[in-house]
């Protein structure tokens, strides 16, 4: 399975890229989300994966035994997804304004502080 | 003697409040500041000439070793009269020379802060304090060249001189900093005593290329030398008292500073003739083509300071007693000749020699002064002149290679008296043109000054011995252990030296009747600016700029997946560099067997998601199957006992489609907006970094897992913060604050959404 996940990971990253590379902001902000996921799939591979065993300490027991899987990167990504929703909704909110505002989602109409040009 | 320097500094600061009032008649009154400290340094005369030396020190960031260290010896002494001197007779000339001008306070402002500044410069001992009061002559003299700032070419020319003289000061700072290095001490007084340990030092060479580019920057020699005569655009006062008596000397003053410390080896010597014979050779040649008088000026100062800098070189005693004196009698001739230049300027609105004529039948006491100021830089006797220049002969003559120098500095002299005369004697005589003829003696404040300088060359070069005790002799004991006694005097007798000065005479005068400046002479010599050195450094930082313009345009366009490109691509390239050379891909394909169906589904899910949003043609669709992705993630998660993270996706991902849906109808539609070609680029761009990226983890799963971290949590996850759920104890406990900063940064995300939301902009500031 791992090795599924590894070439998932590249085939998001290629996917993020290239949205990122498109003209239309809307495709950017695809773009970045999908990098974000891909991200987050990188942390939780290089965290290595365990099937149906939660880092949940049992009923009783003070302490974890066995096997079980690893909760730091899983900290690590529940942050990355919160934090990455706030930049998309952000983004999603400013892109509408920006549109409104200039008439235009064409990241080349948009790259001079000139209100004229 | 702090507050001999701060003086000016404050008077500049003074100034700023109170120049309205100033324009006035009170400008005359400000010359009492560079008149008192000229006293002021006078009374030190004494002292001095008895070998004393005036030390003071003010602790300024003693950590460091920068002091504010200043000392009073025979060379600074020199150096402050000067810089006093000339300025009280420059500060009383200005009064009536820019008499009205709208910025006359300004104008004092800068000098002020200047004068003050030189004084710092000669009087540190420290070579930080030294630096910084070097570039604060730099910044003054800039103001003052661009001082007409309505003109193009003024502002051009300070440009260039703040650029020049500006290298020069980092060099120097770079000096300081190496011979500090090599010392451990800022303090020149300090560092004569470990002469041998810094001239053996491997950083000696580099110290002196340092410290040689600041003096030659500063004191304008070849190939550096090119900022001088452009300078000449200031105000003639400014021309005389920056560009000609003091400041361009700072230089000079910094090679004769350091000469008991770095002085002594190859290098020095050979380098400082060199370059001292090249300056001053060259810029006595430009005298020949020159019809404005302050070019003429401009390059005999060039050449005077070549021939200080070449007398450095040589670096005997009979040298650098022949340059100590050179230094008063150019500041006394060049001064009163630049003075004598701004009244005809000032009378008769031009200074272009071929026009000038007759003047003395308007004019007597100025072409007195002219006459005599001639003599001077002539080196005729009586004068001190002719006292500098058998000094000069004596010094090469005494020389390793004596005759060549001699003849150097023979030619160089001959040159230099055409100059002199062309200048202070030709816009005198002949046949009055009838235009100059309703022409009115200037103020006194303009003709005394120059007349007070050549008489007090007369007297000097009458009474040698008073420039001998007071300056001579107290140079000679700074720079040399043991000097050798010796006497100033003005006649020595039938001599070699007496035949070298009688020739310079001589072929001077000839050639003052017979060489005539034209016009035709200046256009030929400008033929040639393509090969000089300002031409060449001109065109030098135009190529920058437009190599600086292309290079910014290249990689600063503004097009966003440029820049996104290029950080790929050397990602790309720095991975492939590191990754592939010693790649061993050992697969596991073990872990392929126990795949199951439902895993199998996810990620084929997955891909057809992932292709759908990035090739749809409806926004729609693009952002649902966006949202497939989300809750496959949520689905990957909990099959990898990561319930908390599953929920989490979950929430965010239908959120963020609803928010999408919401937004969706009031966003343009999709376009294909780019190429085929760029498309295919970067789709191959992005391809390449994938499988780049899919190879890293590989090649990082096959490395082993360091479960310290892991294992620690797992034991304290109950010990200590009595949470069952490890994963939600390290958010809000262990890592409890940072979670909190990342609530703050959500509330600022959902605060900006709001407010982008509530915004309703006026109607003036919406664009069409």
């Amino acid at each position: 399975m791992e090795i599924l996940l590894a070439i998932m990971i590249g085939f998001l990253y290629a996917a993020g890229i290239y949205m990122i590379m498109r003209r239309s902001i809307v495709k950017l902000i695809l773009g970045i989300v999908l990098l974000g996921n891909g991200v987050n799939l990188l942390i939780f591979l290089l965290g290595r994966i365990t099937k149906g065993e939660p880092p949940i300490i049992p009923g009783t027991e003070s302490v974890i035994e066995g096997l079980y899987a690893d909760p730091i990167p899983q900290a690590l990504i529940l942050t990355a997804i919160v934090i990455s929703f706030g930049l998309q909704s952000f983004a999603i909110i400013l892109v509408k304004r920006a549109y409104k505002v200039l008439g235009t989602d064409d990241l080349d109409q948009l790259n001079t502080t000139d209100e004229n040009s | 003697m702090l507050t001999a320097i701060l003086l000016g500094f404050l008077f500049a600061i003074f100034l700023v409040f109170t120049g309205k009032f100033f324009r006035g008649k009170f400008a005359v009154i400000s010359s009492l500041i560079p008149i008192s400290l000229f006293a002021y340094f006078l009374s030190f005369i004494s002292q001095i000439s008895n070998g004393e030396i005036v030390t003071q020190k003010i602790n300024w960031i003693p950590s460091f070793g920068v002091d504010l260290t200043f000392k009073l010896d025979g060379l600074s002494l020199l150096f402050a009269l000067m810089i006093t001197g000339v300025g009280s007779l420059v500060f009383l000339y200005t009064s009536a020379y820019l008499k009205g001008h709208k910025y006359l306070d300004r104008f004092y402002g800068y000098l002020s802060l200047f004068m003050a500044a030189m004084l710092g410069l000669v009087l540190s001992d420290n070579l930080m304090s030294m630096f910084i009061f070097w570039e604060l002559t730099s910044i003054s003299s800039f103001f003052l060249i661009g001082f007409n700032n309505d003109a193009k070419d003024s502002r051009k020319s300070a440009l260039t001189a703040l650029g020049i003289t500006g290298i020069g000061g980092l060099l120097l700072l770079g000096g300081a900093v190496l011979l500090g290095y090599m010392t451990g001490t800022y303090e020149i007084s300090e560092m004569l005593s470990q002469t041998d340990l810094i001239q053996s030092h491997p950083y000696y060479a580099l110290a002196v290329i340092l410290i040689f580019a600041a003096a030659f920057t500063k004191s304008a020699q070849f190939p550096f030398h090119f900022w001088l005569p452009g300078a000449m655009k200031a105000p003639t006062p400014v021309s005389t008292y920056l560009h000609s008596a003091t400041m361009v000397k700072a230089g000079v003053y910094l090679l004769f500073r350091l000469s008991p410390v770095l002085g002594g080896s190859e290098l020095w010597h050979t380098t400082l003739i060199v370059f001292g014979a090249i300056t001053m050779l060259y810029s006595a040649i430009h005298i020949l083509f020159r019809t404005d008088l302050k070019g003429i000026l401009a390059y005999s100062t060039i050449s005077a300071l070549g021939i200080l800098v070449f007398l450095i070189g040589i670096g005997t005693q009979a040298a650098l007693i022949a340059a100590a004196v050179f230094i008063i009698v150019h500041a006394l001739y060049k001064a009163s000749l630049f003075l004598i230049t701004g009244i005809i300027d000032h009378e008769t609105k031009t200074r272009d020699i071929t026009k000038l004529a007759g003047l003395r039948k308007v004019l007597m006491p100025v072409a007195i002064a002219g006459f005599i100021a001639a003599l001077i830089s002539g080196g005729v006797p009586p004068t001190l002149g002719f006292v500098g220049k058998d000094l000069i002969y004596e010094a090469t003559l005494g020389s390793q290679y004596a005759i060549i120098l001699t003849a150097l500095a023979v030619i160089t002299k001959i040159l230099l008296f055409y100059g002199g005369f062309v200048a202070g004697v030709k816009p005198f005589t002949g046949k009055l043109p009838q235009k100059f003829e309703k022409i009115h003696m200037p103020s006194p404040l303009m003709w005394i000054p120059p007349l007070l300088m050549v008489i007090l060359g007369l007297v000097f070069g009458l009474l040698p011995s008073l420039i001998e005790s007071a300056f001579a002799k107290p140079i000679t004991q700074v720079m040399f252990e043991n000097p050798e006694n010796f006497q100033l005097k003005l006649w020595h007798g039938f001599n070699t030296v007496l035949g070298l000065s009688a020739i310079t005479i001589i072929i001077g005068t000839v050639m003052y009747f017979i060489i005539k400046p034209t016009y035709a002479k200046e256009n030929f010599i400008q033929k040639l600016d393509f090969i000089a050195p300002k031409d060449l450094m001109l065109k030098g930082s135009t190529a920058f700029e437009k190599f600086g313009k292309l290079w910014t345009n290249f990689f600063q366009n503004g097009y966003l997946r440029d820049y996104v490109g290029i950080v790929v691509a050397v990602i790309i390239g720095l991975i492939s560099f590191l990754l592939l050379p010693n790649f061993q891909l050992r697969l596991d394909y073990s872990s392929l067997e126990d795949v199951t169906v439902y895993e199998i589904a996810i990620i084929l899910m997955m891909f057809a998601a992932i292709v759908f949003t990035v090739f749809t043609n409806s926004r729609l669709a693009a952002v649902a199957s966006m949202g497939i992705v989300g809750f496959s993630f949520s689905l990957l998660f909990l099959f990898y006992s990561a319930p908390d993270l599953a929920m989490t996706q979950f929430s965010v991902d239908t959120l963020t489609v609803i928010l999408f849906v919401l937004v969706l109808y009031k966003l343009p539609k999709y376009l294909k907006m780019t190429k085929r070609k760029s498309r295919m680029k970067h789709g191959a761009l992005a391809v390449v970094f994938g499988s780049l990226m899919t190879l890293l983890v590989l090649s990082v799963l096959q490395e082993p897992k360091n479960n310290e971290i892991t294992k620690y949590y797992a034991e304290n996850a109950y010990k200590l913060a009595h949470g069952k759920n490890i994963v939600n104890v390290i958010l809000v406990d262990f890592r409890g604050i940072d979670t909190m900063i990342e609530i703050s940064v959500l509330i600022v995300a959902a605060l900006g959404v709001f407010g982008l939301l509530k915004l309703r902009l006026r109607p003036k500031d919406k664009i069409k």
